[in-house]
This record gives C-alpha cells, structure tokens and sequence, in this order.
C-alpha cells in the first residue's frame, strides 16, 4: 500500500531551485534511501515532508491526504511524521527523558507518569535505560542520536524520516546507531533516509533514489541501483564514493 | 654530557612556568607599589590637597556618618530589591511582544517597540522626574501620592525596556535548530518558545542582566531628587549639616561594597560561560 506520495514537488530558496519537480512513492513499511551529491536536495526534501519548510508547489499526500495545503496546520501532520536531524538537536537544557517526554506531554497532555512505562520501554529497547537522567553533553554522539530517535519515536509517528543522521558521529559510534534503524525496520517502520552509508542502504533499503539537481534521476532496488546504474550521473556518483 | 632530570616529578617546561610566575609576581608587585608611592608622595604635594583633605576625607565626619549612611543604604537595597523583579518580569512581556507575527496582535507588537524606544532614549534621571513629580501632581490620595511608587515605577519602566532588549538578544542567539527539532515534533509555536528557547535564552543573559541589575542598584540613588531619604539624599543632608563633602565620599564607598562583589560576580559568570560554550 502506498504510504506517502509526492507529486511535482518544487522549493526553491529565492532564485535558485532546490528540489525540482520531484516525484516520490514511499509504500508502508519500506525504507527508502536517498542518495546524491551534498545539494543535492536530499535535506530539503525531508524537511518540506515534515513541513518544516513549505513547498513552492505540488503536492505531498500522507495516506492519501493532501497535507501539503498551505491553508493547513501543519502542527498535527508534524506529529505524525517524525524527523531525526544530522545534529541531533537534543534540547541541552532538559535530561534526556525530558527530552522524550516533553512532545507528548504538552501535545497528548499526558502525564510524566502515564507516559514513563512507553518511554523507559523505549530506552531499554535501545541501549540506553541508564541514561534517561542524562543531559546531552554527558552523553556520547551515538547516545545522543539515539536519544534523538526515540524522542521522535515517542510521538508514536506513522512515518520517520532521518536526515543524514550519522554523519556528525564518529566512525566507531555509527554503528549503534545504523543498529536502531534495522530495528525499526525489523518492526515494519515506513522511513525515509538521507545518507552517505553506501553500505548500509545497500543492506537494509527496499528502494534508493539518486538525486541530482534537486530531482530524482534514477531510482530502483539497491542491487539494481548499485549494481547496474543506468545514468551517467548516477555511475560517476558512486564510482566516487564507493 | 648527561641529561639530568631537572627536579624529581617536574617536566622542565613545568619548572620553566614556576619560573616566570615568579619573575612576574616580583615584577607586578614592584610596579604596584612604584605607582602607589609615587601618589602618596606627590598628591599631598599640590597646593589645595590640605583643604581637600579636610572637607573630602576627614575622619572625624567619616565615622560620625557611616553608620547612619549605611542605615539610608538599606533603603536604597530595599528599592532594587522590590524593582528587580518586577523589572524581570515586565521586560519579559516586552520582549514576548516584541516578536508576536499574529496580525491581530500586531498593536502589541507596535506598542513594544515604542515603548522600547522611547524609554532607551530618554534619559533616566529625566523619567523619573517626569513620573515621580507628574503623576503625584495628578492630585491622588495617599498613598497614591508616594514618590517611592512612582520613582519606582519610573526605574521599572526605564530598565526593563533595556532589559527586554537583552532577553530578545539571548532568544535570538538560540539557534535555529531549536526550533525546528520542537516543530518537527508536532510542538505549537508558544510551547516551542516556552518550553524550549526561552529556558535557554532566559540562562545564556544571566551575567548582561547582572550588568544592569548593578546600574539599577547605582541608578536608585536617582530617586532622592523627588525626596525618599535615600543614602545620596542623607549624605546631601550631612553635607549641609556639617558643611563637609566627607559623607559623599563615604556613600560612594558603601555603594562600591555593593557593586564591586556583584561585578566580580557577572564577571565570573561570564568567563564560566565562555569556558562552558568553547
């Protein structure tokens, strides 16, 4: 089934065109990775899925609903789409149950103490039942990203998109934290992923999309993609990084 | 040749560093005491020094006053210590108002940055007569008609517009990415600012605030133009009393007991949150 479709989506940031006349089909449950040059428009595009950034035109459904209307709150639909950020974006001032609690608590008004059982359950499953009292910088970059994670888990979204969310780690943490997304994959979470890990998203995702220019230029399994690239563009890419 | 070790569990570049601490504390106590000798010998020397001793630094006026003027002082504390708050609080209204985008609320908006305006560009001293002999003049019953509420209201009004000017800089320096990971999470606007920017907004002004929390403590003395016996006005009425300049210097000196600490203080925080940010 499809999940999200976006339709000849286009921003720009004053003149110049960010994504262009883009096309996208995410189904339910797969993880899509999308791959490209920085500028690309991989960011953008995840941040005008969450309607972070509003879209100049097209349109961008969420289970066949058009969430990209200008006219619409876009409060509700950012609660259903989660986004975890390259910079972790932890809020410093809060311990890291805070941080996971602070969204449902003010947005489903539930109570630290109806939300603790779903939360430490969040924790444990991740690795980290011993750090929910810990601020950000007490915690190692891998921690963080995954405290990130659940944050944005805690709002028990539909869809999760990450934006290129191990490139500020250390190569020794990226690892724990490639680790959560197989498990949520495992769990049958719909997720859009921008990312560098050649490896990984030829491992885990069920489509990858090259973006050139703020549009897709060539778009199919992994073993395709990777092993038999159809576009000049998209062989001199991975004959880069790879 | 041998390479000795230079003293047992000291690295040379160690010992080179004791060194030159020494050499400087050697050299900065020299200078010192140069300049300060060089002052007690030649002030004494000028031709008016003995009569600006007498009326400026004399004794005997010294502590006949001080206690007394220590006693004015607490008024001068009590008054900062009602203000400050309330300053606190006030500019923070300001400064949320300040950056409303509801059109409805624009007239908030347009309010905040007059006020803002108006108020760091009028000379504090001129609020306060302004204030603390209009409003009185209005013609209200007691108590109404007290100087300490309006030269009060006048100290609030002026600071918190430079307050607000710097809460509104500390939420500006909170970064965008805030923001955004609040709103990506479904947060509304106001529980993003709430929950999220201003915590952090609130603790990264702390040491300007400090700054202006000190100015405040000097610029009490502003109020005994329109008649609270504050220490500025007493040490006036023991000038008079005495015909001696003796009790300014002595207020002068209570008011640093107050604001060298504080400054010292601000300055500290500061550094401490220039070593947490690096």
């Amino acid at each position: 089934m499809t999940h999200l479709v976006l339709r000849n989506v286009q921003k720009s940031f004053g003149n110049k065109p960010v994504i262009d006349g883009l096309d996208l089909e995410v189904n339910e449950g797969d993880m899509v990775c999308l791959i490209g040059a920085s500028g690309s428009g991989k960011s953008t595009l995840l941040r005008c899925i969450n309607l972070l950034e509003p879209i100049d035109d097209g349109f961008i459904e969420l289970d066949g609903q058009d969430i990209s209307d200008p006219e619409r709150d876009p409060q509700p639909v950012r609660q259903r789409i989660g986004l975890v950020f390259q910079s972790f974006n932890l809020f410093p001032h809060m311990t890291a149950e805070e941080n996971v609690m602070l969204a449902p608590r003010r947005i489903k008004r539930l109570s630290r103490d109806q939300l603790r059982p779903d939360i430490a359950g969040l924790f444990d499953r991740f690795g980290l039942s011993e750090h929910m009292q810990h601020y950000p910088d007490q915690l190692s970059g891998g921690q963080q990203q995954r405290v990130a994670i659940i944050r944005a888990l805690a709002m028990r979204p539909e869809i999760m998109l990450f934006d290129e969310i191990t490139s500020a780690l250390d190569p020794e943490l990226v690892g724990e934290v490639l680790d959560v997304l197989r498990q949520l994959k495992a769990q049958g979470m719909t997720m859009v992923m921008a990312t560098h890990e050649m490896g990984f998203a030829r491992e885990v995702a069920d489509k990858v999309c090259f973006l050139s220019d703020g549009r897709i230029l060539e778009q199919g399994p992994p073993e395709q993609l990777f092993g038999a690239p159809q576009q000049a563009r998209t062989q001199a890419f991975l004959s880069a990084v790879l | 040749m041998t390479l000795a070790p230079a003293a047992p569990g000291k690295t040379r570049r160690e010992l080179h560093e004791t060194r030159a601490r020494r050499r400087g504390i050697v050299i900065a106590s020299l200078s010192t005491l140069l300049v300060i000798g060089a002052i007690v010998v030649l002030v004494p020397l000028a031709p008016g020094w003995e009569a600006v001793q007498e009326s400026f630094f004399n004794g005997e006026v010294f502590l006949r006053t001080f206690p007394k003027l220590v006693q004015a002082f607490l008024l001068d504390v009590a008054i900062f210590a009602w203000c400050a708050p309330l300053i606190a609080v006030w500019a923070l209204v300001i400064a949320l108002c300040r950056d409303v985008r509801n059109p409805a609320l624009y007239p908030l908006r347009l309010f905040a940055i007059l006020y803002t305006d108006i108020f760091r560009g009028v000379p504090v001293v001129l609020v306060v007569y302004l204030i603390g002999f209009g409003v009185p003049g209005l013609g209200l019953p007691r108590p109404w008609n007290s100087p300490y509420i309006w030269g009060s209201l006048a100290l609030i009004l002026t600071y918190s517009a430079y307050v607000a000017e710097i809460y509104r800089s500390g939420i500006e320096s909170i970064h965008a990415s805030q923001r955004a990971a609040a709103l990506s999470l479904g947060m509304s606007k106001s529980d993003t600012m709430r929950f999220v920017i201003l915590p952090q907004a609130l603790r990264r002004v702390v040491p300007a605030n400090m700054n202006m929390f000190i100015a405040l403590q000097k610029d009490v003395a502003l109020l005994s133009f329109i008649g609270p016996v504050e220490v500025l006005r007493q040490a006036g009425v023991f000038k008079s009393l005495l015909a001696n300049f003796t009790p300014y210097v002595v207020a002068a000196i209570i008011f640093l007991c107050v604001t060298i600490p504080a400054t010292r203080y601000a300055d500290y925080l500061i550094a401490k949150q220039n070593r947490a940010r690096s």
